[in-house]
């Protein structure tokens, strides 16, 4: 029995929402990482500042590519979902632990102004950021080593305590500190701290080979632990590997050259890690867990199927313009004419209660546009706003 | 005491226990996450209109609350997503393609939201007001339909529809039919207009506080009324939503309706209990009134009431005091901040101006903690009295239950944990307002918090100063 054109696509979608999440949620937790390797609280400030700006501002959203891949996998593969939820259910607690204690350290740090509550808490968030990543690399490494029973009985150690899973979590937490530092190199460089570039440069290249060589380690340890996705990787996913290890070598050149292309520089990165993913999921195919539960067998009803491929096209029809805009507000540093809170503060307070006065309050700025769209609306203002600007200087 | 010790003896009570405390920890915060929103943008809303700065500075303030909230909320969302993986696989490994559908919706909305959330915080300083103004609508709107997805998926519980099994194997699913089912459209408008009310009883009841501290200026008296107002005009909407609902489940889940109110036989004339606690088939303590909820339910003393004796006793859910007396707890509290509503209704209407006495001050700073209780004793009564089914009349929540044996220490950890995200979340937006009280204006300006642009980017320091602008008095020193 072959699996159903509505079950590929979504195992498709639902590989392309890892790879995402790998990337930016990766480089989310290789900040952490970097935060926490930053050293002491003389030498450390400069690069903690540059990770906590790049990071802050799109943190959540990166959490959602999660919730999304949770919510995929339960609802388009039920039973591949319950199965990973019980055999694996240490390894994954601690990475929700980790999740968790990265949320409340994130959420306070920016409010604690003592020096000891902001290292306890930032502590919080860098130790979470590797326990994190870590134990969802070894659930990976259990579902590709096909260790996770189809039903099983209760925890599983085993499964997710093989060399090769344990070897996973490790490429994951290199692979985060290497898609981070990469970044973090465009972010140093964009806002023209120069000794910056140089650090997360020099830190970049060494997590590129240490991610490289524990990729090879992985791949190696596959040939015994999993000769079916060894044998599809050495196989029909070839290409996507040799893809990821070239463009994994081309960043690393890239560095050594001090070529900082902010597009090539980020997108091979990206590439190196997408196709990496891309490369599994399709040496995987066309089982979920290799060898034991095929995609036909374990994959929902065409309704529930149908309706997760609506959902992904909503999504990129509801969540990419407001992605967008969100990008090119953090990208377009613009200062508009707006109050500061200064401005607000003394209005309200020493001109209280006036009626007819307006304080501080800018003026209208016309009537509201009525229009159903109103994403559509917000977009046009702010792309209007922008090129004023950009005339007037 | 018998039904306690039934309940302990079933091994799926610290799966239970994790459940219902993180979903009680994360309801809260979703209730700001629904409603905080259209709070905020009706200040800014009178804030531009009518010039008003103070307005202004409430929206502004609330929108840095409203990030540190949703910050949070994400988190703990996010353990709900697992929790329902790790704690319930047998739900999810059968049900997963039927309740999936909603889940997937509300991360679309969840999405929108934190996406939004980020633009509204950006677009303080880089959007024209009314622009801004905008920007804030998407929160508003993603945060009403993704309650509506994550409410569908719980009524679905209750009122399983659009799936066809055989063999104990879901072999179709409509969708559609799973996300509107019987329940969806009363535990909905329930959920968000409960949103709403907490939302705006707790906000209006911290400037109460300060209202009753003496700082009677009008940046106080405004952050009271604003969400006094949007929470007072709900109020009596939710009473009448309640009694509706009522109505509902005393046909949908009769069983669940007669824990609710203590019928114990199906009969006609079945009294009304008031509080009161029930042992061995008698209520102490509570006040009966005859007939009354034969009335309630069918507008007749004759109404016959359908009480547990209709199902097998393993069929029953337990602690039946704790569904009453949570169900009673929650009419209650609605019928006081429905009063409470009405009082300053009254006051507005006849005297045009705002009623501060602290008669009424002092159980308004209590509204927002009464309407938490009231949300939470209302998501006990539902999930407790949909026991020992976890999917109404199809599964049990022991067929559903994890095999791991790991929950009880989870169950410790996420208790821990939560206490310390609690304290987050109640102590971030604390520390900030001290700090709003005695800082300069430059500190505030300077704060950081999750969405928000970072100071670096605004400051002075690295960017040219924002251009002087007509009406508006840039710089402090040189200002009055």
């Amino acid at each position: 029995m072959s699996p159903s054109p509505e079950a590929i696509a979504v195992a498709a979608i639902l590989i392309v929402v890892i790879a995402a999440y790998a990337l930016f949620g990766g480089a989310d937790f290789g900040g952490g990482i970097w935060d926490l390797l930053a050293g002491s609280a003389e030498r450390g400030p400069a690069p903690r500042r540059l990770i906590d700006e790049s990071i802050t501002p799109v943190w959540e959203a990166n959490h959602v590519w999660l919730v999304f891949i949770l919510v995929l996998t339960w609802t388009a593969f039920p039973p591949a979902f319950a199965a990973i939820m019980t055999a694996l259910f240490v390894p994954l607690s601690l990475s929700v632990l980790g999740i968790v204690l990265r949320g409340a350290g994130f959420a306070f740090r920016h409010t604690a102004q003592r020096l000891q509550m902001q290292q306890l808490t930032g502590a919080l968030f860098a130790a979470a950021s590797l326990i994190t990543p870590f134990f969802m690399g070894t659930v990976i490494g259990a579902v590709a080593t096909g260790q996770v029973p189809v039903h099983p009985a209760g925890n599983v150690l085993a499964a997710w305590t093989s060399p090769t899973a344990i070897l996973t979590g490790f490429l994951f937490v290199a692979a985060c500190a290497y898609v981070s530092a990469v970044f973090l190199v465009l972010e140093a460089r964009q806002r023209g701290h120069q000794d910056l570039v140089r650090y997360f440069s020099l830190r970049a290249t060494a997590a590129g080979v240490v991610t490289g060589a524990l990729a090879g380690g992985t791949f190696a340890e596959l040939s015994a632990s999993s000769p079916y996705v060894y044998a599809r990787l050495t196989g029909i996913a070839l290409p996507l590997a040799a893809i990821s290890i070239a463009a994994g070598i081309a960043v690393l050149g890239m560095l050594w050259l001090r070529w900082y292309h902010a597009l090539f520089l980020r997108g091979t990165a990206a590439i190196a890690v997408a196709t990496v993913v891309c490369g599994w999921g399709l040496a995987q195919y066309p089982y979920l867990f290799p060898t034991s539960l095929p995609l036909a067998t374990g994959s929902a009803p065409t309704g529930s199927l149908v309706a997760e491929l609506v959902v992904a096209g909503l999504a990129v029809l509801l969540v990419a313009p407001g992605f967008a805009l969100l990008y090119f507000l953090q990208q377009r540093r613009i200062l508009t004419e707006a109050d500061s809170d200064a401005d607000l503060r003394l209005a309200a307070h020493l001109e209280p209660a006036i009626p007819g006065r307006p304080a501080a309050a800018p003026a209208p700025a016309g009537p509201p546009i009525t229009t159903a769209l109103v994403l559509a609306m917000v977009a046009v203002r702010l792309i209007r706003d922008a090129f004023s600007r950009t005339h007037r200087r | 005491m018998g039904t306690v010790a039934h309940v302990l003896a079933v091994d799926a009570v610290p799966a239970r226990s994790q459940m219902g405390s993180s979903l009680g920890f994360h309801i809260i915060l979703a209730c700001f996450g629904i409603a905080f929103a259209a709070v905020t943008l009706t200040a800014e809303w009178i804030g531009i209109r009518r010039g008003d700065a103070a307005a202004l500075l409430l929206a502004r303030r609330w929108s840095k609350v409203m990030a540190v909230l949703v910050a949070v909320g994400a988190v703990s969302g996010t353990v709900l997503s697992y929790e329902m993986g790790l704690l319930w696989p047998g739900l999810m490994g059968r049900f997963g393609a039927a309740i999936g559908f909603p889940f997937s919706m509300e991360g679309i909305f969840f999405f929108l939201e934190a996406i939004f959330v980020g633009v509204y915080l950006y677009g303080w300083r880089r959007l024209p007001p009314w622009a801004h103004w905008w920007s804030g609508v998407p929160i508003v709107v993603a945060g009403v339909l993704g309650a509506l997805s994550v409410v569908a998926a719980n009524s679905w519980m209750n009122s399983p529809a659009g799936y066809t099994l055989s063999h104990g194997k879901i072999t179709s699913v409509d969708p559609w039919s799973v996300f509107f089912n019987a329940s969806t459209p009363y535990e909905t408008a329930h959920m968000v207009l409960a949103a709403y009310m907490v939302t705006g009883f707790v906000v209006a009841g911290v400037y109460a506080v300060g209202l009753l501290r003496g700082r009677r200026d009008r940046y106080h008296r405004l952050g009271f009324a604003v969400p006094f107002t949007i929470a007072g005009i709900l109020a009596p909407l939710q009473v009448m939503m309640g009694d509706i609902i009522a109505r509902f489940i005393a046909d949908n889940q009769p069983v669940k309706f007669a824990a609710m109110e203590y019928v114990a036989q199906t009969a006609r004339d079945a009294p009304e209990w008031v509080g009161g606690i029930f042992i061995n088939g008698k209520v102490y303590f509570g006040a009966a009134i005859p007939a009354f909820d034969s009335i309630l339910v069918g507008f007749s003393p004759h109404t016959r009431v359908i009480g547990w004796d209709s199902v097998p006793p393993d069929q029953r859910p337990p602690l039946v005091t704790l569904i009453h007396l949570s169900f009673d707890l929650m009419v209650g509290i609605g019928f006081f901040l429905f009063a409470l509503a009405a009082w300053q209704g009254w006051w507005w209407w006849f005297h045009r101006r705002l009623l501060l006495t602290p008669w009424f001050l002092v159980p308004s700073a209590v509204s927002g903690v009464a309407a938490v209780a009231a949300m939470e004793a209302g998501w006990v009564v539902t999930e407790v009295g949909r026991q020992p089914w976890i999917v109404y009349h199809v599964m049990l929540v022991s067929q559903a239950v994890t095999p791991s044996r790991g929950v009880p220490v989870t169950l410790a950890v996420i208790l821990v944990l939560y206490a310390i995200l609690t304290l987050v979340s109640i102590g971030v937006p604390v520390v900030m307002s001290r700090r709003w009280r005695q800082n300069t204006a430059a500190e505030e300006e300077a704060e950081q918090v999750p969405y928000g642009p970072s100071p670096a980017w605004a400051s002075p320091a690295s960017f040219p100063p924002p251009p002087a602008v007509p009406g508006a008095s840039s710089g402090g020193p040189q200002a009055p």
